[in-house]
């Protein structure tokens, strides 16, 4: 390219860098690097694993993984995603968008559970176990039957009902065209109000600015003692409880009960927190969380206390245990 | 010595209750005309002892006075923190620029921290070499800056069934608006060498939510930037330190933070988000998908209802905030009267590319009742439609894209409410 080609092509980018060359910056990507982190699946169902897994199995693993947030039959809890149901609700006033009633490809639930959830706990299912949450879903939207096996094989068989539920933004052609005018003077003649949003009254109010906070803490009794250092560390352990767990001021139960005051107190003894009747049980014969039973129950929740709603696969490192419950104890 | 000068900071309601009295402005003159003003006439406090060392803060926050400008959250819209939105204060801001420290937040899981060290961007899928990226190594790249606003595709997304929240902040705070700089994603592919069947993209972020959306090739090899700094300094935790994508004009879903992952595809995937999300659902039940551009939409935020009138009658400022996802705001038009008559308003610059644009229209207010709405137009000749024109379009369902015209009712006390009119 001539120099003055050249300064043309400059002139013309102003600000914007050349860089047609390579810069040799970067490395190549090796294969099992590529396959750690390349998991998507498309709808054609490239990417999808080898394996297999049946409503049944799925059932339990749902139940185990899933059912504290998305409810045992996957109809959602709270706020939660509903996952099934919903059939024919699309052109009412207030839709349920679900798998079942909504979701146009089966290979977006596979590929959203098998690398996002369960929430707080992401990529800890088999591919099997995916194959099963999946055909238990389908199940649940009464797409299949109970006896039915979900694989890599007969995946693309499954039908969507919404499949064809869906067109390509037309607002070039439904909108842009209309809206291009714009009335500058005598555009109407009465100006009516339709609605308030004060009536309905759904705004978050201004927190107060009086915050009397030091004093409400210096009236509470003293907080066991904790080692501060410990209590640190593990407030950063706690981020893996905080999808299902609160403590603190307005703690409120979530997936999970609120752990403010949890060390010392009796299992399964917060209010208004609807308990796994393991731990109805625990609480029927008065245990109580010491440090000791949370270490254990923290190692490995499921085989401490079977039953327990409480998902989470446990923590692996003694460290991280320690560190949480001196969190824990903090938090009184 | 030091001294802290406490200010108390009046509420929201003594603030509404002020402005019902009589406007503090008026107040404040005829205390003057009396015996003049104590705060001139007497010696004040912070004009004889000293202030904060210049280490006071190392680095600095607003001044306790605006500790009520910040982002807000609505509980009831979503199970929980961690997976949820909340709303940049826009009603207390002026100018364009959208501080790091009130700019909305979005996660599907929660804000993660990781390190520069720990950073690692992947290309791979349809490239003559499938490469990996440190932070060191994007920051060898030629770089640009630009300013491009970020808005949810679900702001104002709970109008359309009606008028809900009582706030700018709430109705269409889901934006921001920053200086950007990083590197443009077109030059990161050419460096791995994009085969001639790659037409999309597929970009992934390195949160346990792993969201990922599909881009058409493009839009990618056109304006779309691997970014690291944001407002002059690095991006905050819950923008996507150490890296974010930026993709100017389309919905902040696509944005994706902590950018992992840009697979090179010949389709989309149809993930989660641009399929059970992001989809606009239209009154017969059919959904729009690949509804990514942001249209031509503005706001007044003052007055607006967290921002009432509380000086009286004379001199006020009305001003907002417009942009547009398919180009530059040429003009914005605001009307006092509920949409009889409109003006133009003036542009406090002339509008850029996919960034806010501040409005301002000065006027002698003289505590009439006001229908305030603002009506934005951009530079392909669109305009801003009213609601009524949205819905006979969409129906109600649509939850994203609400880029209807909103109504303030400033009623005489200087109050604003969030109302429909027709």
């Amino acid at each position: 390219m001539s120099k003055f080609l050249n300064t043309i092509i400059a002139a013309t980018l102003l600000a914007s860098p050349v860089a047609a060359e390579k810069l040799g910056l970067g490395r190549p990507a090796l294969p099992e690097e590529i396959a750690a982190w390349d998991l998507d699946i498309s709808p054609d169902g490239t990417g999808l694993p080898v394996g297999s897994g049946s409503v049944l199995d799925g059932e339990e693993v749902f139940a185990e993984a899933c059912a504290m947030c998305h409810g045992d039959f996957a109809e959602g809890v709270d706020n939660w995603p509903k996952l099934a149901g919903g059939m024919d609700t699309l052109n009412h006033d207030d839709p349920l968008k679900t798998v079942g009633s909504y979701w146009p490809y089966l290979s977006t639930a596979y590929d959203y559970i098998r690398r996002s959830m369960p929430f707080g706990n992401a990529q800890s299912l088999s591919d099997d176990d995916v194959y099963a949450i999946v055909a238990y879903i389908l199940y649940s939207n009464d797409l299949v039957d109970e006896d039915f096996v979900l694989s890599n094989e007969n995946f693309l068989d499954v039908e969507m009902p919404n499949a064809g539920g869906f067109v390509f933004d037309d607002r070039a052609e439904t909108e842009y065209s209309t809206f291009h005018t714009a009335c500058m003077t005598d555009c109407k003649e009465t100006v009516e109000i339709t609605m308030r949003a004060a009536v309905l009254d759904v705004t978050p109010e201004e927190e107060g600015t009086d915050a009397p906070a030091a004093e409400e803490a210096a009236a509470e009794p003293a907080a066991p003692a904790f080692d501060a250092e410990l209590a640190a560390a593990g407030e950063n352990v706690f981020k893996k409880c905080k999808a299902c767990h609160q403590v603190g001021e307005g703690a409120q139960n979530k997936s999970g009960p609120v752990l403010t005051g949890v060390v010392g107190a009796s299992v399964g003894a917060v209010e208004g927190f609807k308990y796994s009747k393991t731990f109805q049980a625990m609480n029927a014969d008065g245990a109580v969380w010491d440090e000791a039973s949370l270490a254990a129950f923290l190692a490995n929740p499921k085989k401490y206390a079977k039953g327990t709603k409480m998902s989470f696969a446990g923590l692996k490192k003694d460290e991280d245990i320690r560190e949480v419950i001196e969190y824990l104890k903090s938090q009184q | 010595m030091t001294v802290s000068f406490k200010g108390k900071k009046a509420s929201r309601r003594q603030f509404l209750a002020g402005a019902a009295a009589a406007g503090a402005g008026t107040v404040a003159a005829s205390a003057a005309a009396a015996a003049g003003d104590p705060l001139i006439t007497e010696k004040q406090i912070w004009a004889q002892a000293t202030g904060d060392g210049v280490d006071a803060t190392p680095y600095g926050l607003p001044i306790e006075f605006e500790s009520d400008v910040v982002r807000r959250n609505v509980e009831w819209l979503t199970a929980d923190t961690i997976s949820s939105i909340n709303f940049t204060p826009i009603h207390a801001l002026d100018g364009t620029i959208t501080p790091q420290g009130c700019a909305f937040e979005r996660h599907h899981s929660g804000a993660i921290e990781l390190t520069k060290g720990d950073y690692r961007l992947m290309i791979n899928g349809l490239v003559d070499t499938p490469l990996v990226f440190t932070y060191d190594d994007l920051m060898r790249f030629p770089r640009e800056s630009h300013v491009y606003f970020c808005e949810c595709a679900a702001n104002t997304g709970m109008e359309w069934a009606g008028a809900q929240l009582n706030g700018a902040q709430f109705t269409h705070g889901m934006i921001h608006n920053m200086e950007y700089i990083g590197v443009p994603l077109r030059t990161i592919l050419n460096e791995a060498g994009i085969k001639p069947e790659a037409t999309w993209v597929y970009v992934e972020g390195a949160d346990a939510s792993s969201n990922g959306r599909s881009i058409p090739m493009d839009k990618a090899l056109d304006d779309v930037l691997v970014a690291f700094k944001a407002n002059g300094e690095a991006l905050r935790k819950e923008h996507g330190y150490p890296v974010r994508l930026v993709v100017p004009g389309w919905e902040g879903n696509m944005w994706v933070k902590w950018l992992r992952r840009v697979e090179l595809t010949d389709k989309p995937i149809e993930s989660r988000e641009e399929t059970s999300k992001y989809t606009d659902t239209l009154e017969d039940g059919t959904s729009r998908k690949h509804t990514w551009v942001m249209d031509a939409k503005s706001v007044v935020t003052s007055p607006s209802p967290q921002s009432p009138i509380t000086h009286g009658k004379g001199p006020l400022v009305i001003t907002g905030l417009a942009w547009s996802g398919r180009g530059a705001i040429t003009q914005v038009d605001v009307t006092l009267d509920g949409g009889k008559n409109w003006q133009v308003a003036r542009l406090a610059a002339p509008g850029q590319k996919m960034a806010l644009t501040r409005f301002y229209l000065d006027i002698d207010w003289q505590g009439e009742e006001m229908f305030l709405q603002s009506r934005a137009h951009d530079e392909t000749g669109y305009v801003q439609p009213t609601k009524a024109q949205l819905r006979d379009v969409r129906g109600l369902n649509s939850i994203y894209h609400n880029n209807c015209i909103q109504t303030w009712w400033v009623k005489s006390n200087g109050e604003a409410e969030n109302v429909e009119i027709s």
